[in-house]
């Protein structure tokens, strides 16, 4: 193509030919032009009433989809309210494509009127970031911003286009293929490497399968699956990478970590090696990092190699995809005819732990304890209903109590754990899945800070379920007072304010106030078969602890248990 | 440990930004930074001095090439590397002997001498650390009045 027109439209024209369906933004001055453009063009808009929304919906999209959302935002504080929901993608590695509107050229630098140096701001925050000075730019910035932020480690792009430059005219190429010479995303896994990896594995008494969210990312879930089967090894996941692997598999374990299931934290400390798969050892995940290595060898598959030997001492690396190299992993076991069976004294002892907290976690006496909400919430969800969660304690106890079934539908904002990410996520997730229920598991506390998403749910047809464990306070940090601070409780007391039925309602969706097992029931129900978003505002006890807990700077050992 | 990054760039504005905030936000330091365009116009080098143990080294060489801009990191290997800083001083001459003995120790350090007036006299070498230290602390008996330096660039030797 080679047409003279304005660098707005031929922006449009690129996200066309990216595939980009819908994008999430608010308008303002400095991207106007662009707005124009999208009016005459064929991609939806879906207008959000904060631009940290539009962020966290174009991460959901992209984490369900694994192709980038796209939000637009206006230059200056639209920039800048973009900025917790970019640095969210980044921290877990979610693809998304921001556009943001920057003051015309000439102004920039002068302190113009809604301009911030939002290049400058993002840098840390982004996986890479253009400013096109002139309209021919943008085609090719935006085909390789889609490519750096899909290939790979997955990350946020930043597109700033100052108004001038979305104004004039110019001729226009549109390549088809990029070429980035220093960005090499994918690396061709190490055969010797992997070879060695399953010596260790075999060799090794107590081995462990340690799953993390690069398994999700790349969907690498069958070949995850055989050979913890073929193996018998049994698999604990990050936080990140709940779901990585049915947590209703005998393998399963479920996540290790700050909140991971006691079984998981024991058993993993007695391990003598772990295949870490798509992972960075979160300090969240690992507790503290000489603990956790020792007596440990420790095989580390990721596609990032700056992620190899960050936090941890590994015995082998295989840098790649990690579902290329678990699919060549899994060709070589098949090859040998590589078969284990469960009868040894590891697995034996791993299912007689499991067993043991399974049957004897203590959990809260209530009718309407955590464990047992979203157990029922679970019971009653299609398995392939598609979950986010806030940040909070209600996260922490999504991730012990709600099992994910199919792998890769719960999402959370596990590194930056930005409150407010659920909702707007699930928003996102549903444009994204229109085909399947969608429910944020949400705290009042992060509820709060996103709560006008409801506007967008109900006007633009984006209905989704939000699961509102509410204990009227901001919960964690109460915890962390009752724990750590010797009950002096301050900042926390959230008094039931709003009234979330009445809030629900007064932006035209579904509120339940569900106070007993079979109100819940009948409410999730309700909600997945509502045309419009249903907030189940669900009261529990304040004074609910989210135990086991490791506290931080500990190593997984020492779990605070229920007492 | 002290290590020397040799790291080729895009020409590009931003980079030097890019690349100075990488190594704050991981909590790294510069020892020395310098900056040039190379033979080929659409590339800079940029030569990194810094200091930290092996692993902190080893992390900060994979989080630079992990950086889109650049194109190639190398550590270089200090013993079989040519490796030169330019500096500038203007040492004080309080009396008139001071003059000549200035003259002295620049000539036996391969200094050139500039601008020498009345109560002042600049000299430039291009040298190692090692010898500008050595440099300077003999020159801070008459009193260094200012200092410039830019900071290491280096080559690795050819193996052939």
């Amino acid at each position: 193509m080679n047409d003279n027109m304005i660098g707005a439209r031929a922006l449009m024209l690129a996200l066309e030919k990216e595939g980009v369906k819908e994008v999430f933004g608010l308008p303002g001055g400095a991207n106007l032009p662009m707005y124009d453009e999208l009016y005459k063009s064929n991609i939806r808009h879906i207008l959000v009433r904060h631009e940290q929304s539009a962020a966290h919906m174009a991460d959901g999209f992209g984490r369900v989809s694994r192709k980038p959302g796209v939000c637009f935002a206006t230059s200056g504080p639209g920039a800048t309210n973009l900025l917790t929901g970019i640095a969210t993608a980044q921290a877990d590695s979610a693809p998304m494509v921001a556009v943001t509107g920057q003051v015309p050229v000439k102004m920039i630098g002068k302190d113009a009127f809604q301009e911030s140096d939002i290049i400058g701001m993002a840098n840390p925050a982004v996986k890479y970031s253009y400013q096109p000075r002139t309209p021919e730019e943008i085609p090719e910035i935006v085909k390789q911003g889609f490519y750096i932020a899909e290939t790979g480690r997955p990350g946020p792009v930043l597109l700033d286009i100052p108004k001038d430059v979305q104004q004039n005219e110019g001729k226009f190429t549109f390549p088809d293929e990029v070429r980035i010479p220093g960005y090499h995303p994918w690396t061709d896994p190490d055969i010797p490497s992997i070879e060695k990896a399953i010596q260790l594995l075999l060799t090794s008494e107590k081995p462990m399968i340690l799953a993390g969210g690069g398994v999700i990312i790349s969907s690498a879930f069958a070949e995850l699956q055989s050979i913890a089967e073929m193996l018998m090894i049994p698999v604990v996941t990050t936080f990140k990478g709940k779901g990585a692997f049915p947590e209703n598999h005998p393998l399963s374990l479920g996540p290790i970590g700050m909140h991971g299931h006691a079984e998981a934290n024991k058993l993993m400390t007695e391990a003598d090696c772990v295949l870490a798969i798509g992972t960075r050892f979160s300090d969240r995940s690992v507790g503290t990092f000489e603990e956790f290595e020792r007596n440990l060898k420790i095989i580390h598959m990721d596609v990032d190699p700056a992620e190899i030997g960050k936090n941890q001492t590994t015995s082998v690396a295989v840098v790649g995809d990690v579902q290329a190299s678990l699919r060549i992993m899994v060709k070589m076991l098949l090859s040998k005819a590589m078969k284990k069976s469960d009868d040894n004294p590891w697995s034996k002892h791993v299912n007689e732990v499991k067993q043991y907290w399974r049957e004897n976690l203590k959990l809260h006496p209530g009718e309407m304890g955590a464990a047992k909400i979203l157990r029922k919430l679970r019971e009653v969800l299609p398995k392939e209903s598609i979950v986010t969660t806030e940040v909070g304690q209600h996260q922490m106890w999504a991730s012990l109590f709600y099992d994910v079934i199919q792998p890769g539908t719960f999402f959370s904002s596990t590194g930056l754990g930005t409150m407010g990410w659920g909702f707007p996520a699930a928003i996102g997730a549903k444009a994204a899945r229109p085909d399947v229920p969608v429910v944020d598991i949400a705290g009042d506390g992060s509820f709060n800070m996103t709560e006008n998403s409801l506007a967008t749910s109900v006007l633009e047809d984006l209905p989704v379920i939000v699961f509102l464990i509410n204990n009227f306070s901001l919960g964690m940090v109460a915890q962390w007072q009752r724990t750590f601070y010797d009950k002096r409780m301050i900042g926390i007391d959230l008094k039931n304010c709003p009234d979330y039925v009445k809030l629900a309602e007064s932006y035209g969706a579904q509120g339940i106030r569900a106070q007993s097992m079979e109100e819940l029931e009948k409410a999730i129900k309700s909600g997945l078969n509502s045309d419009v978003a249903t907030v189940i505002d669900i009261p529990i006890d304040p004074n609910e602890d989210v135990l086991p807990f490791v506290a931080p700077g500990t190593s997984l050992k020492e779990m605070i248990l229920p007492s | 440990m002290w290590a020397i990054l040799s790291i080729k760039v895009e020409n590009k504005p931003g980079i030097l930004f890019k690349v100075t905030h990488l190594f704050r936000s991981r909590n790294f330091n510069i020892d020395s930074i310098s900056v040039g365009v190379t033979q080929d116009p659409k590339f800079s080098r940029m030569t990194v001095t810094t200091i930290g143990d092996e692993k902190q080294i080893a992390q900060i060489v994979k989080q630079l090439d992990k950086m889109i801009d650049t194109i190639e990191v190398h550590r270089l290997d200090e013993n079989n590397t040519v490796y030169r800083e330019l500096v500038m001083f203007k040492i004080k001459v309080s009396k008139p002997e001071d003059s000549m003995e200035i003259n002295k120790l620049a000539s036996a350090y391969d200094a050139k001498i500039h601008d020498a007036k009345k109560e002042s006299i600049m000299v430039e070498m291009t040298s190692t650390p090692h010898q500008i230290a050595a440099f300077e602390e003999l020159a801070k008996k008459f009193g260094i009045l200012e200092m410039a330096r830019t900071g290491i660039t280096a080559l690795q030797r050819s193996k052939h």
